[in-house]
């Protein structure tokens, strides 16, 4: 089982908005797939999965706030 | 021949989403360890809307935009609703922030220190405006920003309003924000070679950044 965290983006950014999601609870995911889009001021950040699995959890829905290091989802 | 001639490409003016493409395709080549890249172009009318992005911010009809033929598209920036126009230089910077400080803010305040220096070659003084994203000239706006960043790749980028046609403006409440646009035309009350301006602006962006180019 592995997460899908919230970044670091960078000094001074604390969180994020979580824009959209490209998987659904059930989804395969692959390595280097889009898994989730944050906005934090003007940017839109990509978070992509690091493994191969199944999106097992979503934590933080789209519109949600999220701090850095929180975990977003989790896929196994 | 310049070290930056594979680094600057001008897509000249190019469909919204066929540039879209090839950023991405970019965006993928950087990913996988290939150069960096801007992408230098210019859209006919189009209006996009960031992640997020809140559509009672178009204010024109459907019937409006369908009858000028300007499309509305959805697309992975941030920020809201913006027009893009002939006229208008957009530039899309494909770097990998691994090698410019993995810092989003810092790059977006790079962006706009970029676009605050190439309007002094043209004797306009432009400044941030705390808490609001672009570049203003009192309390109107010049240059808007949204950017995406994969796996630290960047992508989107910057809208300079050059000699784009300010009417349009009309169509859309800019960024969400209620502001007035204005461009380098209105300043200086003739339009300007938009040529020259995109090799100022390239000269500019290329003196800022220490590329690590491969």
């Amino acid at each position: 089982m592995s997460q899908i965290i919230l970044p670091e983006l960078g000094e001074g950014i604390e969180k994020a908005i979580v824009a959209f999601w490209h998987c659904r609870v059930g989804d395969q995911v692959k390595k280097e797939s889009d898994i989730v889009e944050l906005v934090t001021d003007k940017a839109v950040f990509n978070v992509t999965s690091d493994f191969d699995g199944v999106v097992k959890e979503i934590l933080v829905p789209e519109g949600e706030e999220a701090k850095i290091g929180q975990v977003l989802a989790i896929i196994e | 021949m310049s070290k930056n001639t594979n680094f600057v490409l001008d897509l000249g003016l190019i469909d919204y989403s066929l540039a879209y493409n090839l950023q991405k395709q970019a965006v993928a080549e950087v990913i996988a360890g290939g150069p960096e890249r801007v992408l230098l172009c210019e859209h006919p009318s189009v209006l996009t809307l960031g992640r997020m992005a809140d559509e009672k911010y178009i204010l024109a009809s459907r019937e409006e935009l369908h009858r000028r033929g300007i499309n509305v598209l959805a697309v992975d920036r941030g920020g809201e609703v913006t027009l893009h126009a002939p006229g208008q230089l957009v530039v899309y910077p494909i770097l990998d922030l691994k090698k410019h400080g993995k810092d989003i803010k810092a790059y977006m305040h790079q962006l706009e220190e970029i676009a605050i220096q190439f309007l002094e070659l043209y004797g306009i003084s432009s400044s941030r405006n705390s808490g609001k994203t672009g570049i203003w000239i009192g309390s109107k706006k010049i240059v808007s920003i949204g950017v995406g960043v994969k796996k630290w790749v960047t992508f989107h980028g910057l809208g300079i309003n050059i000699n784009t046609d300010l009417k349009l403006f009309s169509l859309i409440n800019p960024c969400g924000l209620g502001v007035n646009m204005t461009s380098v035309e209105n300043i200086k009350g003739q339009s300007v070679d938009f040529k020259k301006a995109k090799k100022d602006f390239a000269d500019v962006f290329v003196k800022h950044f220490a590329f690590v180019r491969t």
